[in-house]
C-alpha cells in the first residue's frame, strides 16, 4: 500500500495535468451544451493548436536544458511564413523544395541565436528578445512593408491543412458518415499500443523486473484503447484525419523518443538538472545548448509553415504572441522553470489545456479581455504548483502548511 | 577582575549524518583577543555561525550567554543588534557599490526609506578614519584591493556599534604588511575602544603576535584553552593540541602494492586563475602516481589542491595552463573533459551537490552519465542494460536506497557520496582524482569509502587523494605531497610522515617572514 502511495505521489504531477485536462473538457462540455466535443469542433481544435504544440515541443527542449526560454518564436513563425510566400508565390519555386528551404531558414535562425547564447554566453532572454524584433522586422521588409501574399497551392497545403485523402471510402450508417481510413487508423493505433504493452510486460517479467498484474494491465489497455478509438471515431464523423495531426504525431513521437531513449536526451536532462555536474561528466554543454536553439529554430520554421497554410496567406503579423502560448504550454505541462524536469507528453497536454480553454471560452462567448485574465491565472497556478511541489518555496509563516517532501530512506 | 563577555556551554550541532560540534565550551573575557585554532573542518566556523545566529536558536543544543544573558538569536540581525559582528573568510561586499554604501548596507541612514547620502558618506568617512582606510567613501569596492576591503568590513562592523568582533581567517588573502596592519588594528581596538575580538586563524605566528588566550578545537570538541600569562604558548604546543588525537581502527588494512610502474605523471604544471589572469593558482607542480598507489595531497583550504586536480582533468578549471601530462609514460593531451575521461581519468569532486550529481535525477541516470557509450548504441540507450549496470554499482558499493530509480536528492550524504564514487567507478578509470572523498560523511560511511579506495588500488588503479583531514591521509596513503600557496612544498613517504611534520611544514611555509612586534 505504501508503495502505491509513493508511486501516486511521484506521478502526481503528470496525472494531475491529465486530470486537469479531463476536468476542463468536462466543464466546457457542460458549459457549451455539448458543443465542445462536436466532431467539427474537435477537428478545429486540432487545427487551431497544432502550431502551438509544435512550438511548445521545441520550447520544452530549451527549458529542459537550461530553464531558458525563446521569446523570438512568434517572429520566426512570421518570418518563415513570409519566406514560404516569397519562395512559392513570387519566385515560383517548387512547393516541395520550398518546404525544405523554409526548414532551412528556421535552422539558420536557430544557428544565429544558438551561437550568441551557447558560445558568446549572452543570456537567452536577451538574445531572443532581440531576435523577436529582428525577425519581425525582417518579415515586414521581406513582405515589402507588410503586404500579405495570399493563396498557397494545394501541393504545399496538403501537409498542413485539410484532411488526409480517404483511401477506403465513406461509410454511411445510422444517418452519419464515417471516414473509414480514420477509424481503421484509430483501431490500428489501439492494437499496436496493446501489443506493445503486452510485449514490454512480458519482457519485464522475464528479466525479473517489476511488472503490472494482469488486471491492471487489462484495465489500462481497455481505457487507453477506448479513448483512442473514441477520439478517432469523432474525427471519422467529420472529415477524417486532419493532415496536420499526422505531422504533429510524427514530431511528438520523435521527440518523445529523443527525450526518453537517447543519450542526447539524457544529456539535456542532466544539463538542466546540474550544468556543472554534466560538464564535469564530459557532456559538451555548449554544443547541447546550441543544439536546443537550432532545434527550436527548425520547429518554429515548421510551425510557421503550418500557420501560413492555415491562413492561406503569408501575413506580416503572423505568429504574434505565439511565444507566450508555447511557453505557457510547457509550464502548465509540468516543465520546471529551473530546467531538468518536463516531458513531451506533459507539454502536449499543457498545450491542449490552453487550446481547449481558448476554444471553450470562445464558444460560450466569454469576453476576450476576461479570456486573457483566465489564461494568465491558469499559467500562474500551474507554475506555483510546480514550485511548491518541489519545496523551493519559502512561504511567509501564515501561509505555511505541512511539507510533502519525501522522507530520507536510509542514513549512513 | 575582567568580565566574561561571552560564554558558550555544551554547544552541539548536528548536520545530516555528521556531528559538527560536540559539547563545545568556550568563554571569552571582555577586552581580550581570543584566538580559536583547529584544523580544517574542526568546527571553528560552525561554532561562530551558531554564535552569530546564522544557525538559528533551536537548530543546536547548548547555551550561549552574552553579557551573562541567555541568547536565542534567530537571525544574524539579532546578534548584530547586541553588538556581535562576524567577518567571514570570503568577504561579503557588493563590488559595484561604493565603500559607504557597503558599510551601511542593510543599516541605511534613512528617513522613512529615503537615504541621506551626505550623512552616510560623512559617517562612513569617520569610521574609515578609525580603521585607517584612506579612500573616498564614494569609491567602488571593486576598485580597491583585498587588504582595504577587509578594512571596509571592519569599518562596517564598527558602524553597528560592535562590542564583539569575530574574524574568520581574516588574513588568508592579505599580504604581509596588510596582515600586520590588521593585527595592530585589533590590538588598538582592544586598548582604545575596549572591543573584544575572536580571531580564527591557521597562522600561528599571527596568533602568537596578538592573542591573549587561545582555544583549540579538534573534531568538533573544545580541547583546551591556553592563556598567554599562564601557559607557555609556542607553535609545537599549539600543533600538539590541534592534531593530537587517537587513531585506532579508523582505517581498513590494505595490501600495499609495491613496484607498480608510474601510471600518471604531471610535470611543471602551472595554472592561472580563471578570472584574475595574473594570479597563479597552481605554480610549477610536478608529481607522479604509480599503479596501485594511493597518493595524498595535504594542504590548507585555498592551497591550490582542487585547482590542480580540476585543471589536470581536461582543463576544467583555470586558464593559461602549461605543463605536461604522461599516462603510462606517454605524453597525452587532455584539452577537454571528454578526452580526460577517454584517457581513463576520473575526478570525484569535493562538491557533490554543486559539481558532482544531478540530484533531481535517479541513481541510475547519475551512475551512467559520464560514460553513456557503455550502455548505448548509436546514441540510443539500452535501458535494461543501464539498469543492470547501475544495480551493479549499487550492490558493490552498498548504496542504501529502495532502487536505482530513486532520486539522489532523497539519499543521505554518505549514500550520495557513494553514488558519486559509483558513477566514476562505472566509467572504468585507471587514474582517480579524489577530492575530499569523505567530506560530510559519517564515520561508518567513511570506513566503507576507505574500503572502496583500497579495493580500487588493489585493482592496480592510481589514486590521488586530496583531503583536509590529516589522519585520513596518514591512514590511507602510501605517499603524501604537501601543497601550500599554489606550490608543492614537500613530499613525505609513509614511513617518515606524521601530522606534526605536515602541519609544521605548512606553517613554516605560510609564515613567510617573522612579524616584528
Amino acid at each position: 500500500m505504501n508503495k502505491v502511495v509513493t508511486a501516486i505521489k511521484s506521478n502526481l504531477k503528470q496525472y494531475s495535468m491529465m486530470l486537469a485536462l479531463v476536468f476542463i473538457v468536462i466543464m466546457f462540455q457542460i458549459l457549451t451544451g455539448g458543443k465542445l466535443l462536436f466532431p467539427m469542433n474537435v477537428y478545429n481544435i486540432i487545427n487551431q493548436n497544432a502550431y502551438i504544440v509544435i512550438l511548445a515541443i521545441g520550447m520544452l527542449l530549451c527549458i529542459l536544458g537550461s530553464g531558458s526560454i525563446d521569446l523570438s518564436v512568434g517572429s520566426v513563425v512570421g518570418l518563415v511564413g513570409a519566406c514560404a510566400g516569397i519562395f512559392i508565390m513570387k519566385w515560383k519555386w517548387d512547393p516541395y523544395l520550398s518546404i525544405l528551404m523554409c526548414m532551412g531558414v528556421g535552422i539558420l535562425v536557430g544557428v544565429w541565436q544558438g551561437f550568441w547564447i551557447a558560445y558568446v554566453k549572452i543570456p537567452a532572454f536577451i538574445v531572443t528578445l532581440a531576435g523577436m524584433l529582428v525577425f519581425r522586422g525582417a518579415t515586414l521588409i521581406i513582405l515589402q512593408g507588410g503586404k500579405a501574399i495570399p493563396v498557397f497551392p494545394a501541393e504545399y497545403k496538403q501537409f498542413f491543412v485539410g484532411s488526409t485523402p480517404e483511401f477506403i471510402g465513406v461509410w454511411e450508417v445510422f444517418g452519419m458518415k464515417l471516414y473509414l481510413t480514420c477509424l481503421l487508423l484509430g483501431i490500428l493505433i489501439a492494437a499496436v499500443y496493446c501489443v506493445a504493452q503486452l510485449i514490454s510486460n512480458q519482457s519485464k517479467k522475464r528479466k525479473g523486473y517489476e511488472y503490472a498484474s494482469k488486471g491492471a494491465l487489462i484495465t489500462r489497455m481497455v481505457i487507453i484503447s477506448a479513448i483512442v478509438i473514441w477520439f478517432f471515431m469523432l474525427l471519422a464523423q467529420y472529415k477524417g484525419i486532419p493532415a496536420v495531426l499526422m505531422v504533429l504525431g510524427v514530431i511528438a513521437a520523435v521527440y518523445t523518443f529523443i527525450t526518453n531513449k537517447t543519450v542526447l536526451g539524457r544529456h539535456i536532462y542532466a544539463m538542466g538538472g546540474n550544468a556543472n555536474a554534466a560538464r564535469l561528466s564530459g557532456v559538451n554543454t555548449e554544443r547541447l545548448m546550441f543544439f536546443s536553439y537550432v532545434n527550436m529554430g527548425l520547429l518554429a520554421g515548421i510551425a510557421g509553415m503550418v500557420f501560413a497554410a492555415r491562413l492561406d496567406s503569408a501575413t506580416p503579423m503572423a505568429g504574434d504572441g505565439f511565444e507566450l502560448d508555447a511557453i505557457g504550454a510547457c509550464f502548465i505541462g509540468g516543465a520546471s522553470a529551473y530546467g531538468g524536469i518536463g516531458t513531451v507528453s506533459g507539454t502536449v497536454i499543457g498545450a491542449l489545456i490552453m487550446g481547449i480553454l481558448n476554444n471553450g471560452m470562445n464558444i460560450i462567448g466569454m469576453d476576450s479581455n476576461l479570456q486573457r485574465l483566465v489564461k494568465g491565472l491558469v499559467l500562474l497556478a500551474a507554475v506555483a504548483f510546480d514550485v511548491m511541489s518541489q519545496g523551493h518555496v519559502a512561504l511567509p509563516s501564515f501561509l505555511r502548511f505541512g511539507k510533502n517532501k519525501p522522507e530520507k530512506v536510509a542514513s549512513g | 577582575m575582567a568580565l566574561t563577555i561571552l560564554r558558550m556551554e555544551n554547544i552541539t550541532k548536528l548536520f545530516p549524518g555528521v556531528k559538527a560540534l560536540d559539547s563545545v565550551n568556550i568563554d571569552v573575557t571582555e577586552g581580550e583577543i581570543h584566538a580559536i585554532v583547529g584544523e580544517n573542518g574542526a568546527g571553528k566556523s560552525t561554532l561562530m555561525n551558531v554564535l552569530s545566529g546564522i544557525y538559528p536558536f533551536g537548530s543546536y543544543t547548548g547555551d550561549v550567554f552574552y553579557h551573562d544573558e541567555l541568547c536565542s538569536f534567530k537571525t544574524i540581525k539579532d546578534s548584530e543588534r547586541r553588538g556581535i559582528a562576524i567577518i567571514h573568510q570570503e568577504l561579503a561586499l557588493v563590488p559595484h557599490l561604493s565603500i559607504a554604501e557597503n558599510m551601511y548596507l542593510g543599516n541605511e541612514r534613512d528617513t522613512a526609506g529615503v537615504i541621506n547620502w551626505d550623512l552616510t558618506n560623512q559617517q562612513a568617512a569617520k569610521y574609515m578614519k578609525v580603521v585607517g582606510l584612506k579612500e573616498n567613501p564614494r569609491t567602488l569596492i571593486k576598485d580597491i584591493g583585498m587588504g582595504k576591503q577587509q578594512l571596509v568590513e571592519i569599518a562596517k562592523a564598527l558602524t553597528k556599534d560592535v562590542k564583539l568582533l569575530i574574524l574568520d581567517e581574516p588574513t588568508s588573502s592579505l599580504n604581509e604588511s596588510d596582515v600586520k596592519k590588521l593585527l595592530d588594528l585589533l590590538i588598538e581596538f582592544k586598548k582604545e575602544h575596549g572591543i573584544t575580538s575572536i580571531l580564527i586563524s591557521h597562522k600561528l605566528n599571527e596568533i602568537e603576535y596578538c592573542a591573549d588566550r587561545i582555544t583549540i578545537i579538534r573534531d568538533g570538541k573544545s580541547i583546551e584553552t591556553l592563556d598567554k600569562n599562564v601557559d607557555e604558548i609556542s607553535e609545537p604546543r599549539i600543533i600538539k593540541g590541534m592534531v593530537g588525537r587517537e587513531m585506532t581502527n579508523r582505517f581498513p588494512e590494505r595490501q600495499r602494492v609495491t613496484g607498480g610502474g608510474v601510471a600518471f605523471e604531471v610535470k611543471n604544471w602551472t595554472v592561472y586563475h580563471p578570472l584574475y589572469g595574473d594570479k597563479k593558482v597552481v605554480d610549477d607542480v610536478s608529481l607522479t602516481i604509480r599503479h596501485g598507489e594511493v597518493v595524498g595531497v595535504a594542504g590548507l583550504i585555498g592551497a591550490g589542491r582542487t585547482e590542480l586536480a580540476m585543471s589536470v582533468f581536461g582543463k576544467s578549471y583555470g586558464q593559461k595552463i602549461t605543463g605536461t601530462i604522461l599516462i603510462d609514460g606517454e605524453p597525452v593531451r587532455l584539452s577537454n573533459i571528454s578526452q580526460a575521461i577517454q584517457h581513463g581519468l576520473a575526478y570525484v569532486t569535493e562538491d557533490r551537490k554543486g559539481n558532482g550529481l544531478v540530484t533531481s535525477n535517479s541513481i541510475k541516470h547519475n551512475v551512467t552519465l559520464s560514460r553513456m557509450e557503455f550502455v548505448s548504441k548509436r546514441g540510443i540507450i539500452d535501458q535494461d542494460l543501464e539498469g543492470i549496470r547501475a544495480r551493479e554499482q549499487k550492490e558493490q558499493l552498498d548504496i542504501k536506497a529502495l532502487s536505482v530509480e530513486q532520486h539522489v536528492e532523497n539519499l543521505s550524504g554518505g549514500n550520495q557520496q557513494k553514488v558519486l564514487l559509483g558513477k566514476w567507478i562505472f566509467a572504468k578509470p585507471d587514474i582517480l582524482l579524489l577530492d575530499e572523498p569523505t567530506r560530510g560523511v559519517d564515520v561508518g560511511a567513511k570506513y566503507e569509502i576507505y574500503q572502496i579506495i583500497n579495493q580500487l588500488s588493489a585493482e592496480g588503479k592510481a589514486v590521488l587523494m586530496i583531503s583536509s583531514e590529516l589522519p585520513e591521509l596518514l591512514g590511507m596513503c602510501d605517499r603524501i605531497y604537501v601543497m601550500n600557496e599554489s606550490k608543492l612544498i614537500a613530499e613525505f613517504s609513509r614511513e617518515e610522515v606524521s601530522q606534526e611534520a605536515i602541519m609544521g611544514c605548512i606553517l613554516q611555509a605560510s609564515k613567510g617572514g617573522e612579524i616584528s612586534a
